[in-house]
This record gives C-alpha cells, sequence and structure tokens, in this order.
C-alpha cells in the first residue's frame, strides 16, 4: 500500500528509470519489480521514521524519530537520499527536490539493493509481502488500544521493544528439534533405566573372591545413594529450557504469563525484529553492493558532462571515512572491487597466498577474469560477518589505513590500539558479530525452582552498560512477572543482577 | 485526514513534556534554561528519551577506524563512537534533544509545581486602557475614510426626495451634505497591570555564584508574573554604596565591588515608583537580593524608606538573602524587626542553588 494514492512519476524521470532498469539488467543484476514514488522531504521522513513502510502502529518513537529527521534536515546537518524497502514489488522512495543527477544516482542505487534483497541468502526468508503484515500489525494494535487504552499497549510495547534484539538471527535458516524438551521430563527417564535396579550401575568387573574388595558394598551404597540425591535435585529443579535458549523472545512467548493481547503484541514485535535483521546482518554487503552498481552505472552510462561534478561531489560524500567509523559503503564498495580485481588477476588460491616475493605478488596477473563473477557469487552467500572473515586481506587493510581502536579506562578516551592485520579483522569481527550487541540466552526459567527467569550474558571482554541492564531487567520482569536475574561479568568479576519488581540487587556470583 | 506520524509525534512530545514536568525541579534549580528566552518560546535541553537494551558499554569496547595515526593516539571520548561499525552511517547521535515550551506553558508547569495560587489582581477596575474600533460612522472625517457605499445611498435618497432623478440618465452627484465617514468608538479594556522592580547588590561580596542564583531565580519569577498579568514592565536596580537603574543585560553581568548601602538602592526603587507607577494603577513588585552586608549606619535609613514610602505601594516586597563567604547576613535580621507589622513583606534565606526552588515558592505562594 503505497503511502497515498499512486502518483505517477513524471515523464523524465519515468524515461531514466527505463534506461536505469535496462542497464542493470544487462549488467545481470536481477531483482523484483521496482516502483518508485516520488515524496517530499516531510514524507520521505515520515516513511524513514516508519522504517520504510507507511503503515505501522502507533509508537511514540516513530514520532521522536520524524522530529530527528525533520530537525536534522532544517537545521542542514543531514539528508536521508534513498529509501527502499525488501518486498516485492520493491517500493523506493525519490526525493522530490533532488537535482535529476541525484535521482539517477539513487535509482542505480536502489536497483543495486534490490538485486541484493532478492538474490542474498540471508534474505530468502524474509516476508516479501511485508508491506501487508506491517499494516495488519497495525491494525491489531489499533484494536488492542480501542479495548485496553493508548497507555497500557504502549507501555507493553515498550517493554516488548526493550527486549527485541533477543532473538535468534540464524535460527531461521536452521532446522531445530521440532519442540524444546523439558528437563524435568527428561530427568525421569533415567530411573526407568532396567540396569539401576539390579545394583550393577557402578560395578567394575571382578572375579567373584575379589568382588568384595573391588566393589566394596559400602561404596557401591554411597554411590547409589549419590545418584539418588542428584536424581531428586534434578526432578525438584525443573529447570527448563534443557539447552540455552538465544531466542528469548520465543521462550517468552511460550512461557511467561501474558494475556492474549500482550502475547500477540510481543509475536508482532518478534515478527518485525526477524524480518529486519538480515538488513542489520548484512549493513556493509548490502551498502556496498549497491553502491558499487550505482558507481559502475553512472561513470558508464547515466552520465552527462555537465552532471560530472555534482554526481562526483555527492559519491564521495556518501563514501567518506572519518576515524570513529567505518564507513559501511566506503568498506563495501572498496572490498567488493577488491575482491573483483583479485579474481581477475588471479590473486587467490594457494600459489599466490604462498608466494615469498613481495614483486611477484603485486605483479601478479592471470588474467582470469573472473572477478564479476566471484562478486555475484559473494552476494548471494555472505553476510556482513562472513564476507569479512573471508575476504578482508592484509594489503586492504594496510591500503585502507585501517586501525582497531580500544576503550582506555583510565583516560576515557578512545585510542588507537592496533594496525596489525590481525587484530584488525579479530575487532572488527567482534564488532559486526550479532550486530555488535551482546550475547544472552535464558539458561533457566525455574531458577531456584521459584519461577524466576534466569539470563545469562555470554561474556567476551565486553561488559554491559549497567544503567541500561538494569533498565532492561525492570521491563523483562514486567512481561516475566517473576523475579529476573542475568548472570554477567562487572568490573571483571562474575556477577548477577536481579530484579524482583521492587528493588534492584547486584550479587557477585 | 491528520497523518499518523503526526499521532505519534504528539505523542512524543507529550511524553518529553511528562519527563520535564517530572524534573522541573532540576530544571529550576540548575540555570540550564536561562540565556535560551526566545520571543514566547524556551528551548529546554532535555536528555535524549531511549528504549533500552541490553548493551555494552565502554570497558572493553572498541571498533575499527580508517585514517591516519599511531597507536596509542586518542580519537574520541568514551561514549563517542558508535557501537560498532554495523551502525556507522545510519545511527543518529546519542545527543541531547531540545524541546519548545512555551513561556505560558512554563508558568503553568511552575504553578502546579509549586502549588503557586493565581494572583488576585488589585486595581482590574480602575486600570482602563482604551482601544480603538471602527464600528461606525460620521458626517464628518478625512476623506480617507469616506463610506463610499453609505455616502452613494445618501446622494440617492436626496436626489429622488428632491425629484432630481432622473431614471433614463442615473446619474447620482454627491453633495459635501451627503458625505459619510467612517469611525471609531473607543472600547474601555480592562488591563491589569504589573510592575517588577528587581534589585541586587552587586558589591564585592557577591560572587558570581550567588548572581547566578538571582538570576535563576528572577527568570522563574518573571515567567510565572509575565503569565499572571497582561503587561508586566520590569525595571533592574543594581546597587552596592550607590545604586542605579540599569537595563536587564547590565543587571545580570556587572560585577562590581565596593561597599555596600542598600538604602541607595531605595531611593532609586521609590523614585522609579513614583515616577512611573502610581500605586493605586500599578500592581509593584519588588525583587531584592543580597548577600545581607550592609554598611551598619544605614539599616535605620533603609527601614525607614522602606515602611514609609516603598511596601505600601507594593504587592509584595520580597527579599532574598543569598548565602555569602563574605558578607555578614544581618540585614535580613534588621527586616524580620519589621516582619510582623507588615503582611506583603517576605523574606528568604538562599543557601545554595537547591534552595530556589523553595525560595519562590516563599515568595509567589500567597498569590499576591
Amino acid at each position: 500500500m503505497p503511502i497515498s494514492t499512486h502518483r505517477a512519476l513524471p515523464s523524465d524521470i519515468a524515461a531514466v528509470q527505463d534506461d536505469m532498469q535496462q542497464i542493470a539488467a544487462d549488467y545481470g543484476l536481477d531483482f523484483f519489480e521496482t516502483i518508485f514514488e516520488i515524496v517530499d522531504y516531510e514524507e520521505l521522513s515520515m516513511i524513514a521514521a516508519y522504517g520504510g513502510f507507511p503503515t505501522r502502529y502507533p509508537h511514540w518513537r516513530f514520532g521522536a524519530q520524524y522530529d530527528e529527521l525533520m530537525k536534522g534536515y532544517s537545521y542542514g546537518l543531514q539528508k536521508i537520499y534513498e529509501m527502499v524497502i525488501n518486498t516485492d514489488p520493491c517500493y523506493a522512495y525519490l526525493l522530490r527536490c533532488n537535482a535529476m543527477t541525484d535521482q539517477k544516482l539513487v535509482i542505480a542505487h536502489v536497483y543495486g539493493h534490490c538485486d541484493f534483497f532478492k538474490n542474498n541468502a540471508w534474505f530468502a526468508l524474509t516476508n516479501r509481502k511485508m508491506l501487508d503484515q506491517m499494516a495488519n500489525h497495525a491494525a491489531r494494535v489499533n484494536r488492542y488500544i480501542d479495548s485496553h487504552g493508548q497507555e497500557a499497549v504502549e507501555e507493553f510495547v515498550d517493554a516488548c521493544l526493550s527486549l527485541e534484539d533477543l532473538i535468534d538471527p540464524h535460527s531461521p535458516h536452521i532446522k531445530r528439534t521440532e519442540k524444546p524438551v523439558r528437563a524435568a521430563s527428561t530427568a525421569l527417564e533415567p530411573r526407568k533405566d532396567p540396569s539401576e535396579s539390579d545394583g550393577s550401575v557402578g560395578r567394575f568387573p571382578s572375579k567373584d573372591y575379589m568382588d568384595a574388595y573391588i566393589n566394596p558394598p559400602d561404596v557401591l551404597q554411597q554411590e547409589a545413594d549419590q545418584r539418588e540425591e542428584e536424581l531428586r535435585q534434578a526432578e525438584e529443579s525443573r529447570s527448563f529450557p534443557a539447552e540455552p535458549q538465544r531466542d528469548v523472545l520465543l521462550f517468552l512467548l511460550e512461557n511467561a504469563p501474558l494475556k492474549d493481547w500482550e502475547r500477540d503484541v510481543l509475536s508482532i514485535i518478534r515478527d518485525e525484529a526477524y524480518y529486519m535483521a538480515p538488513q542489520g546482518q548484512t549493513k556493509i554487503m548490502n551498502e556496498g553492493w549497491a553502491s558499487y552498481w550505482h558507481s559502475k552505472i553512472m561513470t558508464h552510462h547515466g552520465l552527462t558532462d555537465a552532471e560530472v561534478i555534482d554526481y562526483a561531489d555527492h559519491h564521495s560524500g556518501t563514501m567518506a571515512t572519518s576515524p570513529q567509523r567505518l564507513n559501511p559503503y566506503k568498506l563495501g564498495i572498496e572490498l567488493l572491487k577488491d575482491i573483483e580485481e583479485r579474481w581477475n588477476t588471479g590473486q587467490f588460491g594457494p600459489d599466490y597466498e604462498q608466494c615469498d616475493d613481495l614483486y611477484e605478488k603485486e605483479h601478479w596477473d592471470k588474467h582470469l577474469g573472473l572477478g564479476r563473477e566471484k562478486i555475484f557469487e559473494v552476494r548471494r552467500i555472505h553476510n556482513d560477518v562472513t564476507f569479512i572473515d573471508t575476504f578482508l586481506t592484509a594489503e586492504f587493510c594496510h591500503k585502507h589505513k585501517m586501525f582497531s581502536f580500544a576503550y582506555n579506562d583510565s583516560s576515557d578516551y578512545y585510542e588507537i590500539a592496533s594496525r596489525e592485520f590481525d587484530e584488525i579483522k579479530q575487532q572488527l569481527l567482534n564488532s559486526l558479530t550479532n550486530h555488535g550487541r551482546p550475547f544472552i540466552y535464558v539458561t533457566d526459567g525455574n531458577h531456584k525452582n521459584r519461577g524466576d527467569l534466569y539470563l545469562n550474558h555470554n561474556y567476551r571482554g565486553n561488559e554491559l552498560k549497567l544503567d541500561y541492564a538494569r533498565d532492561t531487567l525492570v521491563n523483562l520482569q514486567r512481561i516475566w512477572r517473576r523475579p529476573v536475574h542475568i548472570e554477567s561479568v562487572i568490573d571483571d568479576k562474575p556477577t548477577v543482577l536481579s530484579y524482583d519488581g521492587k528493588s534492584h540487587e547486584m550479587k557477585a556470583k | 485526514m491528520g497523518r499518523n506520524i503526526d499521532r505519534d509525534l504528539s505523542r512524543f512530545k507529550n511524553i518529553v513534556r511528562g519527563r520535564l514536568r517530572k524534573d522541573l525541579r532540576r530544571y529550576i534549580t540548575h540555570g540550564e534554561m536561562l540565556g535560551r528566552k526566545g520571543r514566547e518560546v524556551v528551548s529546554i535541553p532535555v536528555p535524549n528519551i531511549s528504549i533500552p537494551h541490553f548493551q555494552h558499554g565502554p570497558k572493553g569496547s572498541g571498533g575499527v577506524g580508517q585514517g591516519e595515526g599511531d597507536v596509542g593516539q586518542p580519537i574520541g571520548r568514551g561514549g563517542q563512537p558508535g557501537d560498532g561499525p554495523g551502525q556507522a552511517g545510519d545511527a543518529p547521535g546519542r545527543h541531547v534533544r531540545e524541546v519548545e515550551v512555551s513561556l505560558d506553558e512554563l508558568a503553568e508547569m511552575l504553578g502546579e509545581e509549586l502549588e503557586l495560587p493565581r494572583i488576585e489582581p488589585k486595581g482590574k477596575d480602575t486600570i482602563k486602557s482604551k482601544k480603538d474600533r471602527y464600528t461606525t460612522v460620521r458626517r464628518t472625517g478625512p476623506e480617507s475614510l469616506r463610506h463610499f457605499k453609505r455616502t452613494y445611498k445618501q446622494a440617492l435618497k436626496r436626489m429622488i426626495a428632491s425629484n432630481d432623478y432622473n431614471i433614463d440618465a442615473p446619474r447620482i452627484i454627491p453633495m459635501r451634505e451627503d458625505h459619510i465617514y467612517r469611525s471609531w468608538k473607543s472600547i474601555p479594556d480592562p488591563q491589569a497591570n504589573a510592575a517588577v522592580i528587581y534589585v541586587m547588590d552587586v558589591s564585592g561580596s557577591m560572587t558570581d555564584d550567588q548572581k547566578e542564583i538571582v538570576r535563576t531565580e528572577s527568570f522563574w519569577i518573571d515567567t510565572w508574573l509575565q503569565k499572571q498579568y497582561d503587561g508586566v514592565q520590569t525595571r533592574y536596580v543594581i546597587h552596592d554604596a550607590v545604586a542605579r537603574e540599569v537595563d536587564e543585560d547590565t543587571f545580570y553581568r556587572t560585577r562590581e565591588s565596593g561597599g555596600t548601602r542598600i538604602s541607595s538602592a531605595y531611593q532609586v526603587a521609590r523614585s522609579i515608583i513614583q515616577r512611573e507607577f502610581p500605586p493605586d494603577a500599578w500592581n509593584i513588585y519588588c525583587f531584592q537580593f543580597s548577600d545581607g552586608d550592609n554598611w551598619g549606619e544605614d539599616n535605620n535609613e533603609c527601614i525607614k524608606i522602606l515602611t514609609d514610602e516603598i511596601i505600601p505601594h507594593c504587592n509584595l516586597f520580597c527579599y532574598g538573602q543569598v548565602e555569602s563567604p563574605y558578607g555578614s547576613g544581618d540585614f535580613i535580621r534588621e527586616l524580620r524587626k519589621i516582619n510582623e507589622e507588615h503582611e506583603n513583606l517576605i523574606l528568604s534565606e538562599i543557601g545554595n542553588k537547591d534552595d530556589i526552588y523553595d525560595s519562590i515558592k516563599t515568595f509567589l505562594g500567597k498569590g499576591k
């Protein structure tokens, strides 16, 4: 559903779109039908605030986002150029006041994105009818607001959003056991084991006359008691899930004492989080790919002489780098170009890797011409983490003056930590994995057999932000209704943060 | 049709306002709004409202950047770089958000927060300004105000009556006596006017901190009084051993030194009242801020002017004594002696910024 009645594109832009579409298709890009709409900045900000979808449920954060975009624009601090969403057909928005050069650039860029959405494996399972789905979500939430009041629903949505990143972005791609089995029921099984009753468990094979020495009866008895005790404890604790579960939202959906409408709202938030996840996983690749194609198409086909300067200005603006932030557009496009170059010249494989002669390495050219084919393959199968892991090279890091930085606790400054390839790569992978967010698992939904919820932060050297963690626990408790705990590391010591609905507690583990 | 985003935006603004209301006390006591006074709205910085997630703190965090620099070179303060390159480019900065609130609304919040009574202005009936409305007509007036249609009608009437009207050649010729002019009526417009006189001690013993307190408190008092009256006239007086009337800017910025003679300020205040604000037509407020350090022999003189010529004319005379490391703080004792007899003399001691809140309540809590 477009944001308003569909307005036909002005004929000059429609002509550009036809051209661009043809050129993109000739290059082998493969995309869903793409519908461009031309909007003014207010409309574009609105759509951007809604994450690209014109109909969303009512929530203040969209308003906040909109406010920020509008202010940023009116103060001349920032400007959104393009907006495209992953649906079939793809919808993309053009800014009315942009000059023709920009419209061309954006259209070419959008076709890159559309191709990526359609062909990248990580997007394969996203709902291409999300426009309708989002509108459905909006209708459902609106209905709940009608019957339960804006405040109540909004408060609950806030609580859910606070946990929205506690999903398992890989899970849609994995076939797991059909239903998580409760630990308690498996714990019952050993008792039925026939071997246990005849007392042979724990016995060592022995000759009769040695039996009393090798298997002393009192020790056997002791062991049997111990087993009995363990069994009893396991039964009593009734811990579940059996395995730590990363999809905390799913766990809450299945186990938290929610009202029907609350469960539905939570599932809506979870659906949308899963839909958005691949975009987070492929930011560098997606932007790199689109930038690669807009630059290819524009410089080879799109530009008139008069437009070159404008194009160069805007392209370089998008590619600008800064010491504190890695620009995904820049990193993406450069890596893709690097890959194309390497596969064109054959700078890969054992022969190249093992070559010690720097001169020879630099002038290595086997005229393979496999570059284009390779980058198409890359866009099909990789996400940011695997992309960096596979293709980032020491030469590339050096050429692009990359460095890793780290927080210095004593000076409260971020400082350049290293220019060594291994460390840069490790740091980059760290910050890309899980979108730079902590890994958090549900380990026990019946902690201490009191129905408390116990989460585990998989600590990897980066501590949680305490105030946020506390606020998030409050929201978690709102949903779980029983005390909630999270185990993590604070000030280098294992610590458990708890919230019981009234007060916070922090205990060393 | 209202757009959905407008609904979300106003919802967000309400939340921000709620936050502002909740923390108003903090904003009152810290001079965060001062100097932000626009014509009718002030922008107030409110910490950004965000939804909390489990996320990494600075400790142990890092990232990858591009550019020149040696190992060990600082590139940004803690909390500055984004969460990681994954969010680069599209991550909005965590800056403080400015909320625009109209002064009226602010006064309202202040009133609710401090439970200030509405002020019953005196002289509502006696003070009248007049407004002119063009609602009537006259036979004389300047040509520019001539009422063409009425003049024509009048001429037509006359010509028909005098049988000069020829239906075949309907020429109407207005004569001098046909002319009709628009005219006005004066409509009395009842108005409550207030005059506020701020008096500040700028002697050597008043430090910048104390002036900051005075400044903050004056802002809030001003905001409240502006809301209560249609026209508020403000006058500023500063004094050390001598006093003079100054403009707003000077009032807030001057730093002088020297002795203190409060009576000099009272004399200036007295003459302002006599010259500009006849007490039966104006609601007069005096706010005096000092560290209470007066030249000893001057006290009697002060009390005399105050009791005879200032307090009787004022709705309120408020004396705020700012605690100073240098001042003796004696003056408030002198005033306490006469406090019994004068209901509209209000005294308040302001120890530090946190007392501003209560001090405002003391001053304005009487509803005068």
